[in-house]
């Protein structure tokens, strides 16, 4: 304000020191008395960046016997503990992969989550492939991609899996998209 | 820069605008008296940017407002800072109206030219008034909920429409979701629209006619920048210190239990500013003169008549003697307004009950905040779902309803309420302590109310066994007393007591050989294996959660009172708790209401 053109004013101050002192004045008192609501405001919103994100827990997920031993991927749906701003749930469906047995003994686990923008990956069993709605392009049944046009810049992600007993667990965790690099999500 | 702001200027306009925002005339220059508009704006402003940043915290339904204030209040960064500005500045800003209101009368510039403007100020009174109202519900607690019930009835009973009008406000027949929502769509849109609209309207008719200038003039004229800018500056920033300093003391606006219809919330009140209406509606002449219509026109029959005052004060200026009138008026109103608020602070600082009940509305409030932070969240069924499994909470108000007419605790009725009845049956704080039992044991106290004074035990053998045969038996074996009542008390096995329980282990195999010989309890008591010839209450478990809820369940089992019962119900037998209830009021007494305990933390599965 203090900064305004003031040759315009239609009465002259007869003292311009006293005069922009009173401006620089009314300009600071106003700043601070704007500054404070807007700042009260701004750390409240800015309170997101200061929390964690959940943890990469062990869940289990499924029976090893209920994954095809022919490599068909099967959908699994993730239940975990998760907590909503306020609302803590104790067991909720927090994501969903696919399990996919590689061996007899060795399964692995997919995320549905499309590395490239995010869209939910369903997986066709007539194309025996991997497919994301939102670019129509597909995944091979490993996971790799095997469009030409695919724009996803990785494979797809692959998650920790453990057998323990007859039980299949998981380490599940959601992942950055649109990146190469595979990082888990604060 | 200069360029840029030519270009923008040629395009806009905006050093003009700006020029007629800035320079005002003033005559007779920058005074103080011409602050209070301007601090209204600024409460405005700082309540328009403070709401939308609540906004984009506050979830308006039944079972998520309380949850995401809350969380507001207590888990985001600054979040109790936030609110607490949006709570006190409301305040501040009422008080402002009163003072902006004054100044206007008493200098004049409600009269002709400036009726309308005049109008405009007293719709954003209103306007102001119902802000205060529909935030007041928004956190969905307790007090907000007691306070907006209230009101909305009073809605219900304008004649004719009040019914179909308090379903429209309420949003049904109930109150739920649709309350909150349609409160909200009120709060922080509806009225803020038509208060943005009423103050563009109420500032341009200001500038059509100019300040009402007050004579006589000190200094020359002058423009509104910068003198008077920094008086309203300056006028702004002790509103905003004010509020600052309020916001930290009170660590923010308080946050009452979660809204519960089922429980009588028994310190509900209006926001201090409506409080004289409040009180005003409580003054007997409404009734003497008006019958059942008393509510009717005490709350707004009357105040539509002062409203009425209040907005047609421009015509009554215009007699003789009519701004006199005006001035009188406001006077009579504002000290009348004082008065009533002033009475109802003090009728409530010298009722007890209304004192306990705000006691035991900061304790559950309390409570509520420890019992999620212990779950580590609010299930998805609400917060009020966790105090309705808390001992600590359900326990007193069972304890209230169900007990407190012959039993006392620590004096009171579990929840701070003292009666003006005597106890005719033992004050049960502390029961299974050492302390408790000692003073059973005392021939000075076993007939005091807070024991058997009130039953008909007190002429019993029990009484007459401490009276009497007691002072020799601690004579014969000094000491004996104590590891006595460390034995019985170990039956009760208090939280309190166990983290000590194994270094009183050889005091209270002692105590248990001196109940069965020195001093001969097991003459009439069972205690620690079956007595088929026991006369009076088992002392094995005696105080413990089995033995109590067993007690309260059937005390005319042989095992307590038998035929012997002085009076207490069968609780269980006959129907009136369930046996979860008497195991929350047990509980309670016993102090075993740590929420990590019977609350399962909800944890991640590993």
């Amino acid at each position: 304000m203090a900064g305004f053109p003031m040759n315009a004013s239609p009465d002259s101050t007869p003292r311009p020191r006293r005069r922009f002192l009173t401006e620089a004045a009314a300009g600071a008192v106003g700043a601070c008395c704007a500054g404070v609501p807007l700042a009260a405001g701004l750390v409240a919103w800015l309170d997101p960046l200061s929390r964690a994100g959940g943890g990469a827990d062990w869940i289990e997920v499924a029976d090893v016997a209920s994954v095809p031993s022919d490599g068909t991927p099967v959908r699994v749906t993730v239940v975990s503990g998760r907590s909503d701003a306020w609302t803590r749930d104790a067991a909720v469906p927090v994501g969903v992969v696919y399990l996919r047995r590689t061996a007899s003994t060795d399964i692995v686990a997919l995320h549905s989550v499309c590395p490239h923008a995010g869209c939910f990956i369903d997986y066709q069993t007539d194309r025996k492939a991997f497919f994301c709605p939102c670019h129509d392009s597909t995944f091979a049944v490993d996971g790799s991609i095997n469009d030409p046009r695919s724009p996803s810049p990785r494979a797809m992600d692959t998650l920790g899996v453990e057998i323990r007993g007859q039980k299949v667990w998981l380490r599940f965790q959601n992942f950055r998209p649109g990146i190469p690099a595979k990082v888990a999500l604060a | 820069m200069k360029r840029v702001i030519d270009w923008i200027d040629q395009r806009t306009g905006m050093q003009g605008l700006l020029h007629e925002v800035l320079f005002e005339r003033i005559p007779g220059g920058a005074r103080w008296r011409y602050v209070w508009g301007s601090t209204l704006s600024f409460c405005f402003f700082v309540q328009i940017l403070t709401g939308l940043f609540l906004w984009m915290a506050y979830s308006p339904s039944a079972n998520s407002a309380w949850e995401s204030v809350y969380y507001i209040q207590h888990e985001m960064t600054g979040g109790w800072f936030l609110r607490g500005l949006h709570h006190f500045v409301a305040q501040a800003m009422h008080v402002l109206l009163v003072l902006h209101l004054l100044q206007v009368i008493i200098d004049g510039a409600y009269k002709a030219p400036r009726e309308v403007n005049y109008w405009f100020g007293v719709v954003l009174l209103m306007i102001t008034l119902g802000l205060g109202l529909t935030g007041y519900l928004l956190p969905w607690d307790q007090k907000g909920f007691g306070a907006t019930k209230v009101a909305t009835s009073l809605v219900g009973i304008v004649p004719g429409v009040g019914p179909a009008l308090q379903k429209l406000v309420v949003g049904g027949s109930d109150y739920g979701h649709h309350t909150l929502t349609r409160f909200f769509a009120l709060h922080a849109g509806v009225l803020p629209g038509l208060m943005i609209a009423a103050i563009a309207a109420h500032v341009a008719l200001f500038r059509r006619h100019g300040i009402t200038a007050k004579q006589p003039y000190r200094k020359p004229d002058a423009n509104f920048w910068p003198d008077q800018v920094l008086m309203d500056g300056i006028a702004c920033m002790a509103v905003l210190v004010t509020v600052v300093y309020l916001t930290l003391r009170h660590h923010g606006a308080e946050l009452h239990a979660p809204a519960d219809p089922t429980q009588p919330f028994n310190a509900a009140r209006p926001e201090w500013y409506f409080l004289f209406l409040f009180e005003f509606l409580k003054l007997d002449f409404l009734t003497q003169w008006f019958g059942h219509h008393g509510e009717l026109v005490g709350a707004i029959l009357i105040p539509g008549a002062v409203m009425g005052v209040l907005a047609a004060m421009p015509f009554i200026a215009g007699w003789r003697l009519g701004h006199r009138f005006n001035l009188g008026f406001l006077s009579v109103l504002l000290l009348g307004a004082a008065l009533l608020t002033v009475k109802s602070m003090r009728s409530d600082a010298s009722n007890p009950g209304f004192q306990a009940a705000v006691a035991q509305a900061r304790t559950e409030a309390d409570r509520v905040v420890t019992l999620i932070k212990t779950a580590g969240g609010i299930p998805r069924e609400g917060a009020a779902t966790l105090l309705k499994q808390d001992p600590a909470i359900v326990g007193p108000r069972l304890f209230s309803q169900h007990c407190a007419s012959c039993h006392r605790y620590g004096g009171h009725d579990g929840q701070g309420l003292v009666s003006s009845e005597p106890a005719s049956a033992p004050d049960l704080k502390d029961f299974g302590s050492a302390a408790w039992l000692r003073g059973l044991l005392t021939p000075s106290r076993v007939t005091n109310l807070a024991y058997y004074g009130g039953t008909k035990f007190r002429t019993g053998k029990m009484v007459r066994y401490v009276q009497e045969k007691l002072p020799k038996l601690e004579a014969k074996h000094p000491g004996a007393l104590e590891s006595l009542i460390e034995a019985v008390v170990a039956e009760a096995d208090l939280p309190v007591n166990r983290a000590a329980a194994a270094a009183r282990k050889p005091l209270i195999e002692a105590g248990r050989v001196a109940v069965t010989t020195s001093f001969g309890c097991t003459d009439c008591h069972a205690f620690r294996k079956a007595d088929e010839d026991a006369t009076a209450p088992t002392l094995t478990g005696w105080g413990s959660r089995d033995w109590m809820v067993r007690l309260i369940s059937d005390p005319t089992h042989a095992d307590f009172y038998g035929s012997r019962n002085d009076r207490m119900p069968s609780y269980l037998k006959d129907g009136r708790l369930s046996e979860r209830e008497i195991g929350m009021i047990v509980d309670w007494i016993r102090g075993d209401t740590d929420p990590a305990v019977w609350l399962k933390p909800v944890t991640a599965a590993r």
